[in-house]
């Protein structure tokens, strides 16, 4: 995020897109709730009636996929009304006019053709974000898991831009993070192209660095993303893999493809708190402690970093993660001995700018953003204040582009995915929580009553989704919550997982996989494949 | 009686909402919203109120599994820490450090992140570590 989560509440607009806010990410919808009983607009672009358009003082249902389409529609009626913040962007922007010349391409009648949002609808929008004082910008993997998820962020980028709204309060382009601890994950150089602090493997004078900190001889060749390792471990050229608290089998896209390559590797060893369908392939499961059977910190969405305290003794034999690498390291002959989490924050505040000035001592007072580069560095909850880490911000000119995966005769609807209200992500944990399951203890398919009726589907049949991937049988909610031609579910429940359908086609840049689109087809299912 | 409450940092979403996890005579039994944190500041969603139930899941796995003549049976630390290095090992010195991969995780402590990605990197020579950021 740009920036930080109670700045929200003082918003004059709030435009939510691509988020599901309410449910993915609820504490956050309560400033938005908040900020609208002082007084700010809300605007809602989102293809389902989620529950923030309930409230919100506009909703588009833009087509799965037309993002970029939709926003360029905004921004080209924001020159056209003359609404843009022009000393902005003569003094902190570059690229205008490249951004100008594509924008004629998408006056709000074209630019609905396209996404699907009336004109008027659009214009609006327009109106409503460009003339608050101060508006921000929610997204979450709405906007991002697209095969153009990197044009459909630059292009909120280049909105915020061209109306000034980044670099002060209650502004900004701010993707909310999905999971706890995903931004430390990232900070900390869980990424095959950086080390800690996004400092680049290819850059030899990092790597030197790196090399003396670690005393050892590192290689300077980007690795493989997720998607590249699954292929590789099926040709052959990835041998072994090790899994620390993730369940690919149920998150990645395409699981079939997934629980094959998995199944290819010649050594799986995944360390875990449950047996999940990952560790359900390996060659050996090391059970990890909890959350709350370890000291640490996480850094959440809004790059502030807290601490994880211990409250109870890890259940059974497990052990927390980083004692077990510490063990697993030195018998692999890497010796490695860390006394305490503490002592290995140390370590990451020598070798990680951003974190430099942090430590147990300074945390145990509260949580404290990042850039924090010395011991007396109060921390930065809002980023790009008076110029952006680049000098210049950079808009992109951006061309719409269609999802890899439209609809066509054998495959005439259009799957998207996300998350419920009582779940979270494969399920690992919130179906192992008795109050939580028992609030949605099954999956289903969310279809809307004119594709229902033409499939002679009634509510709680059981319906097949097929796609090019693969098939799914369970239940069908016939609801007008969705748009006709879409239909909507979650990947919680292993025995009805989205992503048995989900399309594993890539962003060129971020390599993300396009899970918010793809083409499938529904049938009514036969007795006997509904009691399977 | 032993009741404590430890203050802590929800395992769920990217929010960041401090909790008070209570514990009596050592079992975990509740969760409440910290209302000191400026994020949350006293409130819970549904997923955090009842983020203690699944720490002590019996479903939770409590020892090393090894899999022996195709099936996951219990073994010793040692013997899962001994055979999972010496696999590790043997197919860095058959292959060499690329032709293994890691996934590090958003759910674990930033700790435990940068030791995995330091293991990965010093103890192989290989940059193929990846988490589910994307996904």
């Amino acid at each position: 995020m740009t920036n930080s989560i109670p700045e929200i509440e003082d918003a004059e607009c709030i435009f939510i897109i691509g988020s599901n806010t309410s449910v993915a990410h609820p504490l956050i919808a309560s400033r938005v709730y908040r900020a609208q009983a002082k007084g700010a607009k809300l605007i809602v672009a989102d293809p389902r009636k989620i529950q923030m358009a309930y409230t919100a003082d506009i909703h588009v249902k833009q087509n799965l996929g037309s993002d970029v389409a939709l926003i360029n529609g905004i921004m080209n009626v924001i020159l056209s009304k003359d609404l843009h913040d022009k000393p902005f962007i003569d003094e902190r922007t570059e690229g205008f006019e490249q951004l100008r010349e594509v924008l004629k391409n998408y006056p709000p009648e074209k630019a609905s053709e396209i996404c699907g949002v009336p004109a008027e609808d659009i214009i609006r929008v327009a109106e409503m974000y460009a003339q608050a004082e101060s508006a921000s910008i929610l997204y979450t993997m709405g906007i991002t898991q697209h095969t153009h998820g990197v044009d459909n962020v630059k292009s909120l980028a280049n909105l915020a831009m061209l109306t000034g709204n980044l670099g002060k309060r209650s502004t900004g382009v701010n993707p909310l993070r999905g999971q706890n601890n995903v931004q430390g994950a990232c900070d900390m150089g869980g990424l095959p192209n950086v080390f800690p602090a996004y400092q680049a493997v290819t850059d030899e004078g990092v790597r030197n660095k790196f090399q003396d900190a670690w005393q050892a001889q590192l290689s300077g060749k980007v690795g493989k993303t997720i998607m590249e390792m699954m292929h590789d471990l099926e040709e052959g050229s990835i041998k072994g893999m090790v899994v620390m608290g993730e369940n690919p089998v149920g998150s990645d896209p395409d699981m079939n493809h997934v629980r094959h390559a998995l199944s290819s590797a010649e050594f799986l060893l995944v360390m875990d708190i449950f047996l999940t369908d990952t560790a359900k392939l390996a060659h050996v499961v090391l059970p990890g402690a909890s959350f709350a059977e370890k000291d640490g910190t996480f850094s959440n969405t809004e790059r502030n970093v807290l601490r994880v305290r211990k409250a109870v003794e890890p259940v059974g034999d497990s052990r927390p993660d980083w004692d077990i690498i510490c063990d697993l390291s030195t018998r692999f002959g890497l010796p490695m001995s860390y006394g305490s989490p503490s002592e290995i924050f140390d370590e990451i505040a020598k070798v990680t700018p951003s974190y430099g000035g942090l430590s147990y001592d300074r945390l145990e007072k509260g949580p404290i953003a990042w850039p924090c580069t010395t011991p007396d560095h109060p921390g930065t909850p809002v980023l790009h204040k008076d110029r952006f880490t680049r000098g210049k911000g950079l808009f992109h000119a951006i061309e719409y582009r269609p999802p890899e995966e439209m609809s066509d005769e054998e495959f005439p609807l259009q799957l998207t995915t996300g998350r419920y209200f009582p779940h979270y992500h494969t399920g690992t944990m919130t179906r192992n929580s008795p109050t939580l399951h028992s609030e949605m203890p099954e999956g289903h398919v969310e279809i809307h009553p004119e594709d229902a009726s033409r499939l002679g589907l009634k509510n709680y049949d059981m319906a097949k989704v097929v796609s090019r991937r693969g098939e799914v049988v369970t239940k069908a909610i016939i609801t007008d919550l969705i748009q006709p031609g879409n239909i909507f579910m979650s990947f919680h429940f292993m025995e009805a997982n989205a992503n048995v359908l989900t399309n594993p086609a890539l962003d060129p840049i971020s390599k993300i996989p396009e899970y918010k689109v793809c083409a499938v087809r529904v049938e009514k299912a036969e007795l006997a494949e509904a009691a399977i | 009686m032993d009741l404590k409450f430890t203050r802590t940092t929800c395992p769920y979403c990217g929010c960041g909402c401090e909790m008070l996890l209570e514990t009596m005579d050592g079992k975990l039994v509740g969760t409440l919203p910290s209302k000191t944190n400026p994020m949350n500041q006293g409130k819970l969603c549904i997923k955090g109120w009842n983020v203690h139930e699944f720490v002590q899941s019996p479903n939770r796995l409590t020892k090393p599994l090894i899999r022996k003549n195709g099936e996951l049976q219990e073994a010793s630390w040692d013997e899962a820490l001994d055979f999972a290095a010496s696999r590790l090992k043997e197919i860095k010195d058959a292959h060499g450090g690329d032709s293994l991969a890691f996934l590090t995780s958003a759910k674990c402590t930033n700790e435990e992140n940068y030791l995995f990605q330091k293991f990965c990197r010093v103890g192989f020579g290989t940059n193929n570590i990846d988490h589910c950021a994307r996904l």
